[in-house]
This record gives C-alpha cells, structure tokens and sequence, in this order.
C-alpha cells in the first residue's frame, strides 16, 4: 500500500487534535518557562513551601489509607449487590466526582461545621469543631475522592468471578474470609489503581479544602493552596511549588501507566 | 454486561478528567468578565474591584447601565492584590478599584496614564461576630483570648495586612485558625458560626447587615486606608462610568454602604 497524502479530511482532523494537544501542554511548558532555575533551590525553601508539602503527604496518605479501610468494604458490597438500592448508592456515590469542589466544602460546612447537622451537637457536648483543622483537610479529601476509589475497586471486584465465591464458599469459607481471602487479592491490581487515582485527587483538592478547612499554614493550608497565595506575594515560590506538584503528578502517571495509558 | 452495570474503563477516565479539570482555585467571581473585552469593545466597561466593594459597586454599575443604553459595567470582585497580579499579567481591564494603595505596587508604573486616578473611599477596620457573639467580644483586646478563633485575611492582602498592623500595634496575637483569600472569604466564616471573630473593614460589618455583630476599634488603635479608583484609557464609557463612581451618586452609595468619604 502506497503511503497517503494528507487528505483534506486528515487535515480537518489534525488541526482540532493539534490545538487539544497544544492547551494541556503549552500551560506545563509555560510553567516551565517561566520558572528562575538558578534560584529554584532558594524558592523551594521559601517558608511557604515546605509546611505545604508537608501537610500535603501527611494528609493525602491519610485520605488514601481510610479510603481503603472504608471504600475496599463498600466497593466489594456494591460488586455482589443487586436491586435498586446498589444502583442508587452506587450514583450517590458519584455525586462528588461532578460536584464542583466548592459545593462540596459548603457541604461539608453544613454536616460538619460549628452549626452544622453533625457538628452543632458535637460542638456543643464535646466543644470539639472540625473546620480550621487537619481533620477538616482530611474529610474534604474524602469527600472527593472516594468515589474514584469506590469505582475503580467496585469495577475490579466485578470482574472477579462469583464463581470464585461460589468456590469458597462451598469450601466453608465465611463471607469474611472469602473477602479477604479472595476478592482483595484478585482486585489487587485494581485497589492500586484506585488508590492512585483517590490520592491524585486529594493532592489536587483546592475548593472544598479552602471552603471547609480555611487557610493556615501548617494546620490547613495545602500545597495547592499555598501556590494560589504564594502567586499574591511570591510568585516564584508559587511557581517552584507548582513545578515539585506537576513532578509528583507524573511520578503518579508513571506509576499507572500500563493501567490507563495503555 | 447488564445495561445499567457502568463501564468502569469508560466512565472512570472520563470522570477523572471531569473532576481533576475541576479542582482549579478561581477568585470569587471568576474572571468570567474579563473576557468580554476592553474599552470601545460595544460599550463594555470592564472593572475589577476589592472584595470589600462588592455591594456598592453592584449598585452603582447597575443603576449606571440602567441611565445609559447600551453600556455594559462588567465586575469582577476579588482581592486587590489577586486583581492587580492579573492587570500585571495583562487581563482585560477598564478600571479598578483597590482597597488601601499596597496593591498598586503590583501594576505597571505607566498602567493608568492614559486614564485617570480618584481616591473614592476610605475604609477603617472592624471586629465581626457572628450575631449573638458566642466568644463575647467586647473590644480588641479580647482578641488575646487564646479560646476564641479568630480568622483574618492572608498575609498578602490589603485586609489582611491591616489587621496585622492593628493587632501589632496593640500587641495582640490572637489564636488565629485560618486566614483568608479575601475579607468576603474572612466575613463568612463569622457569617456561618464557623469562627468566634474576624477582622475585616467596617463596610463588610455594615454591608452584613445582621449576619454579624460589629466590634468597632477605636481610632487610635485602628489603621485607615484609602480606595484609590484607577482608570485605563480615554474611552468615553469609562470615563463616564469612573466619574459616576467619583461623583456624588457614587459618593451617596459608598457611605451607605458604610465607608467612609475620601
């Protein structure tokens, strides 16, 4: 077969793909441009910085952890379940992938702050409040990103055959032991995935985490949240933070590779 | 596959795209206004403004379109310093209007020689509350109250920078939780009970009607800034619109909003 020309019809495809391809990289270039290289060592220890990344680690890693101890169980229920009520969790459970962040920490104001529906009498019989605190950061991780954990584990789960179950069970393995015993291993690959994807997310988190948990460094203020303030006074710090985030985000895409790029 | 089983190697990358493109940080209006255009674009007025002038200049751009056909006075509120990082970086802009001058270090030296420059208000800073004053603050210095959680804007704002200066003169450090990206942000935490005291400027308490108690500060404690108006071109629609704000129609709607004349 004789090589093609660029047809017409090839080139009305490649200019609308070159042009997505351009607006994802030409941002990470310019954030590459614009960066002081000689001085990127002076920027990274900018007083900003290091209790952003700091705080940031801690408090994804503990997103991610309870996302396991808590999604892994609610993911395996959802992949056996039939009825209504999993198809009606399962979307309940999406909600937050689709709402904007913002809302989300409104939200979680409204659960968990001073006058919210859980926090009000908590507050009131223990003088414990949540919002202005590491916890609070770590909720509003939660929030958003155990549905991507929820999904992926449930979809990996599913492709378990029940069969595997039926196996077990007939075995005499309790509901329990086959959890642990059969489907956690199987879906191992895929609670991976998961745990990546819940933990991209919660490092990205800026909306709910300002709205919910406030800004202040050290306590609440995030990396994400530390680069949109440290733009106001110290652009380079903030570029410099940016540039260690876009690195870690790559470190996370290399990391999945063979799982979503495939 | 039943017909309502999802596809997880569909959806899953689809939704990550749609939450992760989510969680980018935008000031409080967004900057939806500055792409409509610049002067003589079809009678739009493009003006960036304080957070703390939300509510008069709403009025005031309002009543103004309303006696003039034709024109358009698109606002976009935020932090000064926010807003002027943007003029620098070349967002569209006709006039903006600052709270205190430290923003206008950030713009161009030559930004408004074409146009023009008015102080059109002055703006003192006050305590709020939440209304029934839970943490019973009577003045500054039960701010000291290590019990109280304070909020205040970030460093890098004018509010912000104010109430540093007011709280280090008094030699007060209160135990602050959370400092926010503007004084509308700071105003809510005490709107929503989430914070015992905020200091932002005494037009926010005013504009709070009876959201929030007002704590004044007295005179020789408190700090006083000055909002500088600054316009950038000739157009007559700008000029038009920056003499309305600078004249009496705008002077009336800045004192009921509670600032105080220039």
């Amino acid at each position: 077969m004789t090589p093609r020309r660029p047809g017409p019809t090839r080139l009305a495809l490649l200019a609308p793909a070159a042009l997505a391809v351009a607006l994802v990289v030409l941002p990470m270039l310019g954030l590459l441009a614009r960066t002081d290289w000689g001085a990127l060592g002076t920027h990274l220890r900018a007083p900003v910085v290091w209790p952003a990344i700091r705080l940031s680690v801690l408090t994804t890693l503990v997103t991610v952890a309870l996302c396991f101890v808590l999604g892994t169980p609610l993911a395996w229920l959802l992949s056996r379940a039939r009825g209504a009520v999993a198809t009606w969790l399962r979307a309940l459970m999406t909600v937050p992938v689709v709402l904007p962040p913002v809302v989300g920490g409104v939200a979680l104001l409204m659960a968990f702050g001073r006058r919210g529906v859980v926090g009000r009498p908590v507050f009131e019989a223990f003088g414990v409040s949540l919002p202005f605190t590491p916890t609070a950061v770590v909720l509003a991780q939660l929030f958003v990103s155990m549905p991507f954990f929820v999904l992926a584990v449930e979809g990996a789960m599913r492709s378990v055959d029940e069969r595997y179950d039926a196996v077990a069970a007939t075995l005499g393995a309790s509901p329990l032991r086959i959890f642990t015993r059969v489907a956690l291993p199987l879906a191992g690959p895929g609670i991976l995935s998961g745990a990546a994807l819940a933990w991209a997310r919660a490092l990205g988190e800026f909306g709910a985490t300002i709205t919910f948990a406030g800004n202040f460094a050290g306590t609440t203020q995030t990396a994400p949240l530390a680069v949109y303030v440290a733009l106001q006074n110290d652009p380079q710090a903030a570029i410099a933070l940016s540039l260690a985030m876009l690195l870690v985000s790559l470190l996370v895409l290399g990391l999945l590779r063979g799982r979503w790029l495939r | 596959m039943s017909p309502r089983r999802w596809s997880m190697r569909t959806l899953l990358p689809a939704l990550a795209v749609v939450a992760l493109a989510a969680c980018s940080p935008a000031t409080s209006e967004d900057t939806g206004a500055s792409g409509t255009g610049s002067a003589g674009s079809g009678g739009t007025v493009t003006v960036l403004a304080a957070a703390s002038l939300t509510e008069p200049l709403t009025a005031l751009a309002e009543a103004y379109e309303q006696d003039h056909d034709g024109v358009r006075v698109a606002l976009s509120f935020g932090s000064s310093t926010t807003l002027a990082q943007q003029i620098a970086e070349g967002a569209p802009v006709d006039v903006y209007a600052s709270a205190g001058e430290s923003a206008l270090d950030l713009l161009p030296a030559d930004a408004a020689q074409d146009g023009g420059r008015a102080t059109i208000a002055r703006n003192t800073v006050e305590i709020a509350t939440p209304p029934d004053n839970p943490g019973g603050v009577a003045g500054l210095q039960d701010l000291a109250d290590r019990d109280l959680d304070v909020v205040l804007c970030a460093e890098t704002v004018p509010c912000g920078k104010a109430a540093d200066e007011v709280l280090e003169r008094a030699g007060i450090s209160p135990h602050v939780v959370s400092r926010e990206v503007d004084v509308k942000a700071t105003l809510t935490k005490v709107t929503l009970g989430e914070a015992d005291a905020a200091m932002v400027y005494h037009s926010d308490v005013v504009s709070a009607g009876s959201d929030v108690t007002g704590v004044e500060i007295p005179d020789a404690d408190n700090v006083t800034l000055t909002y500088p108006l600054l316009w950038f071109s000739t157009d007559p629609d700008v000029v038009g619109f920056a003499q309305y704000v600078t004249g009496d129609a705008g002077r009336a709607a800045l004192e009921k909003a509670g600032f105080l004349a220039p």
